[in-house]
């Protein structure tokens, strides 16, 4: 990580800790929601944009994990040991998930996937002795660890930051272990990755299970967030939704997912002036993106550094290096 | 029995208006590897044309010249320059992404332009029954049926049967070679896309008095024509047919027979099993480049 990078970063940071101060409740519920889909938009980064796994299903985990937690803690469970089994009860569905992808790739893989979303959709809207069906699950409590309360919305936002950077720095060490390069060697060339000795069959499966976690992890920070869950905000919508983020960050970028849930969440609060047209010029920001930058903004950033010639592009855009 | 004939026929009137959505999919998968996730918003709209032009005081049958007109221009010849070409490029995943902002940009836009509320739309024929043996059958699902049918049938002579249907299937099977052997491979191209045009165009005519037209029409009929085109087979015209016309009756008769409430995941659970036993599809050829 060179210099600039690095005081990139700790802006970010900084400023992430004092933003909230100067914020309303509706600020602070806003910049909660970035920290958890970026969480969401990692795993889906792992998946797709490091493993090169198309997954149109990321939403339907971050479903799953919300509604492990809520029913978890209705039924007195600790928040805590909650969110841990919301993580790796999506790490087996994922890794389930992965089956698909030894199979078939690319378009096939992204159908699989999306058919599984609706899957889910269906069962947590019909089996209604478990999920409550259409009308969703209400007043999740938020957790409290030895005394800390985080029922205000201050100390919900500093509890998902913290989980943001915890499972963000875990993400980091991922991608820098030799799972980290098997999955790069799986997305530029499984051939050459199989006939390397790599195992591609479990490195697909893990990726898969990694990315499927974090956005079950996500999930259980959503259903203490938004403390309303229903099966509707768990749809294809919001897998798309997710899907736009990385691309839109930069996919295989690792800051790719902060700055897409960045610019998916905070849009359409710059742009309430414009009523009801945000989303018709977001689509149309994202098509525009598409035809001059498809490796997304922080490919645009990088593109520009190199224009400007001054020294090759810091490496803590790309993860080592590695890229599209 | 009367029950099953009658879920029989307007399964298979549902079905072939899936089917002319998926065979127009599959034939812009086949020349320009493009995966329309927009496909659903683009049987959503031309009813919107129609409506607009009828608002502006077309009689019915002008109004839907017009739409099928703009249909054409569009989602044909627009979509394919605007969109498409720019990026085909970059390969598939970009296009799916800008297909999938363009389905949301299109969905907002029939929304906040024209209205929120669903709309009546004029049906060609007369909403009565028929009764035959017993069952009573409408006759809208036979008019549907007998459209769609036509549409499919003209197709096929279009493309197995005329010079100009030939070449585009060459441009869709090898478009180097086709280049080589002086079809105009651009020209081709540019005629899938208008014929999804036309075929958007008529699934939105017969679908909308049925569904009413809605904004949100097309998110079910982009998933049935995703669905209808890998069930069927990607790159294969009869099998976008046949995979549209299982969905139809599949649809139609799990929900009377099985489960009303997963009536939409007997297609998914199909679905996977066709892709994971058969990933080209019932009728499919295989492909290397893809899988």
């Amino acid at each position: 990580m060179n210099r600039l990078g690095t005081f990139l970063v700790a802006a970010a940071a900084v400023f992430a800790v004092a933003v909230p101060f100067f914020l309303k409740p509706f600020g602070i519920y806003l910049i909660s929601m970035w920290a958890v889909l970026t969480i969401a938009a990692i795993g889906l980064n792992l998946t797709l944009g490091y493993a090169g796994q198309v997954s149109m299903a990321q939403g339907a985990f971050v479903g799953i994990g919300a509604y492990t937690v809520a029913l978890l803690t209705q039924a007195d469970v600790p928040y805590a040991a909650a969110f841990v089994a919301a993580g790796l009860f999506c790490f087996a569905v994922g890794w389930v998930l992965g089956y698909p992808a030894l199979r078939v790739q690319h378009h096939y893989l992204a159908f699989v996937t999306l058919a599984f979303n609706t899957l889910v959709f269906l069962v947590l809207r019909n089996e209604e002795w478990l999920t409550n069906g259409i009308y969703g699950i209400n007043s999740i409590a938020r957790p409290a660890f030895f005394g800390w309360s985080t029922g205000k919305a201050l100390d919900f936002y500093f509890f998902c930051l913290g989980a943001l950077t915890v499972l963000s720095l875990a993400t980091w060490w991922i991608l820098r272990s030799p799972w980290g390069r098997a999955f790069v060697a799986l997305r530029e060339n499984p051939v050459r990755a199989l006939s390397l000795g790599l195992d591609t069959r479990r490195y697909t499966l893990i990726a898969f299970a990694i990315g499927s976690s974090l956005a079950g992890l996500a999930g259980a920070l959503y259903a203490p967030l938004v403390q309303y869950i229903e099966p509707n905000s768990f749809g294809l919508g919001m897998s798309f939704n997710l899907l736009l983020m990385v691309i839109v960050g930069g996919s295989g970028y690792f800051f790719g997912p902060f700055l897409g849930a960045l610019v998916a969440v905070l849009l359409p609060e710059w742009m309430r002036i414009t009523e009801g047209y945000y989303l018709i010029v977001y689509a149309m920001f994202v098509m525009v993106m598409m035809a001059f930058c498809p490796s997304g903004l922080l490919g645009l950033v990088e593109r520009a550094l190199k224009a400007v010639g001054r020294r090759t592009p810091s490496p803590i855009l790309r993860s080592e290096g590695v890229g599209q | 029995m009367a029950s099953f004939i009658q879920l029989l026929v307007s399964g298979l009137a549902t079905g072939a208006i899936y089917a002319l959505i998926a065979v127009g999919f599959t034939l812009l998968w086949q020349t320009s590897q493009t995966i329309n996730f927009a496909q659903g918003e683009f049987v959503m709209l031309p009813a919107f044309f129609i409506l607009a032009a009828m608002n502006l005081g077309a009689p019915f049958w002008l109004a839907t010249l017009i739409g099928l007109l703009l249909s054409i221009v569009v989602l044909g010849l627009l979509f394919k320059l605007i969109i498409v070409d720019p990026m085909l490029r970059y390969g598939v995943l970009p296009l799916v992404i800008s297909t999938i902002a363009l389905s949301l940009f299109l969905k907002e836009a029939a929304k906040d332009f024209y209205s929120s509320q669903a709309q009546p739309f004029p049906a060609l024929v007369p909403a009565t029954d028929l009764n035959v043996f017993g069952a009573v059958i409408s006759l809208q699902s036979l008019a549907v049926l007998a459209i769609a049918v036509a549409t499919v049938l003209a197709l096929h002579f279009l493309l197995n049967k005329t010079r100009l249907g030939r070449c585009m299937q060459a441009t869709a099977q090898n478009p180097t070679l086709a280049r080589i052997l002086g079809i105009p491979v651009e020209r081709m191209v540019l005629y899938t896309f208008l014929i999804n045009g036309v075929l958007v165009a008529i699934a939105s005519i017969l679908i909308s008095p049925i569904y009413l037209a809605k904004f949100t029409n097309g998110e079910t009929l982009g998933i049935a024509a995703f669905l209808a085109a890998i069930i069927g087979g990607f790159n294969q015209v009869r099998g976008a047919i046949l995979g549209g016309v299982i969905l139809g009756i599949l649809d139609n008769l799990s929900a009377a027979y099985l489960s009303s409430q997963y009536r939409g995941a007997f297609p998914l659970i199909i679905l996977i099993a066709v892709i994971l036993l058969r990933p080209q599809g019932l009728l499919g050829r295989v492909e290397e480049r893809t899988v």
